[in-house]
């Protein structure tokens, strides 16, 4: 019982310590996992390692969240995925309210105002730029591009979360006309090989 | 009641949170405008915040509104709402089929989602291109100006591949020195 409480705390302070390197983006983390928990601790094998990744993207949440909750869950269980998802989350959370904290207090400042009268428009620039990578990802064919089109002005009037939701079940209902499933399968295949190879493909889909 | 209010609406949108953080936006938008925790135009400078901040878009967004909305338990409570869905679905998944990814049915959602991923994130450049005040038709240095600093943006996302964070900072020294 002891070993464990020391292994969970072991997970615990290992993502703690990777947790501020994830600026923009979670795959920022994902060299300094591998050579945390792959060569040093030795607690995942490099195969593993992969399967984890692929599977962080998979489940809707931050894959920066996702996967240090995936490898504390398989070295130390519920406690350990609660360990790793805690240290992984509390210095990003102490670092974003610290930032919130300033702003909130001077927020009324005139130079305050200047910089975001021109971070705002970056900040359109930085979204475009995530639809663009997610696009590519994403759109491969005619009804891939026609899904996305009449995604938008659908958002203008339906809550997102049902969007999101008729979005999955058009996937399937699509997909079981055949042909198609083919040339998803294969992308996803192309995909999983680029995970850790290149992480600047994951802006967008990985923050 | 504000906290509950925090807690449903990052608790569910932490159930669909495919593709990334700036997908999320047109959730957190709708919540801010449905129950009034702050003005569209300090939403933006939220989005900012959590940008330059290490983590995911998505949450320290979410920390930030609720900071916003109801002070230091908005904070944690937020934290928790969008943190849940994931504590829940990996260890789900963890316990029960490993293999997720190569899963038929999941393969075959995932061709519809991400499209919707994609006009999700169009959705919110519109959102915010419309809240920036960049679209206006008048001729003066304010606006002339503004588009040159996306277009620049771009450029140094697309052709010099620099880290988000960088654009911001930039941006941000550069409007300081523009407009105040």
């Amino acid at each position: 019982m002891k070993v464990k409480g020391l292994l969970v705390l072991q997970i615990f302070w290992t993502f703690f310590k990777i947790s501020p390197v994830t600026f923009g983006g979670g795959f920022a983390m994902v060299p300094l996992i591998i050579k945390e928990i792959v060569e040093k601790r030795k607690w995942l094998t490099n195969d593993e390692f992969t399967d984890v990744i692929a599977l962080s993207q998979t489940v809707p949440g931050a894959v920066a969240v996702n996967s240090a909750t995936f490898i504390g869950h398989r070295i130390g269980g519920i406690r350990g995925a609660v360990a790793a998802m805690i240290g992984v989350s509390l210095p990003a959370f102490f670092i974003v309210i610290s930032f919130g904290i300033f702003y909130f207090n001077i927020q009324d400042n005139q130079k305050l105002e200047a910089a975001f009268t021109s971070i705002t428009v970056s900040i359109v620039a930085i979204i475009v730029f995530a639809a663009i990578k997610v696009a590519k990802t994403a759109i491969y064919d005619k009804t891939t591009f026609f899904i996305m089109i009449a995604g938008v002005p659908l958002l203008f009037f339906i809550h997102p979360i049902i969007v999101i939701f008729l979005g999955a079940i058009t996937g399937i209902i699509v997909t079981s006309f055949g042909r198609k499933l083919n040339h998803c399968i294969e992308l996803n295949n192309n995909k999983e090989e680029d995970l850790t190879t290149n992480p600047d493909y994951f802006m967008g889909s990985g923050i | 009641m504000v906290l509950w209010e925090l807690f449903h609406t990052f608790f569910l949108m932490g159930f669909v949170s495919f593709g990334g953080g700036y997908a999320m936006l047109p959730i957190m938008e709708t919540g801010v405008t449905q129950y009034g925790w702050m003005s569209a135009e300090k939403l933006t400078n939220i989005i900012a915040i959590a940008g330059m901040s290490p983590g995911p878009v998505a949450a320290n967004s979410a920390i930030l509104i609720g900071y916003s909305a109801a002070g230091i338990n908005g904070a944690l409570v937020s934290a928790f709402a969008i943190l849940l869905p994931s504590l829940i679905l990996v260890i789900a998944v963890a316990a029960c089929f490993t293999k997720l990814h190569h899963n038929p049915i999941v393969e075959r959602m995932f061709y519809g989602l991400k499209p919707i991923v994609t006009s999700l994130i169009i959705f919110a450049a519109i959102k915010f291109a419309l809240a920036s005040n960049m679209i206006i038709l008048e001729v003066s240095f304010r606006s002339i100006s503004l588009i040159l600093i996306f277009g620049l943006s771009l450029f140094a996302l697309f052709k010099l591949r620099w880290n988000p964070v960088y654009v911001i900072i930039l941006s941000g020294l550069v409007g300081v020195a523009l407009y105040s």
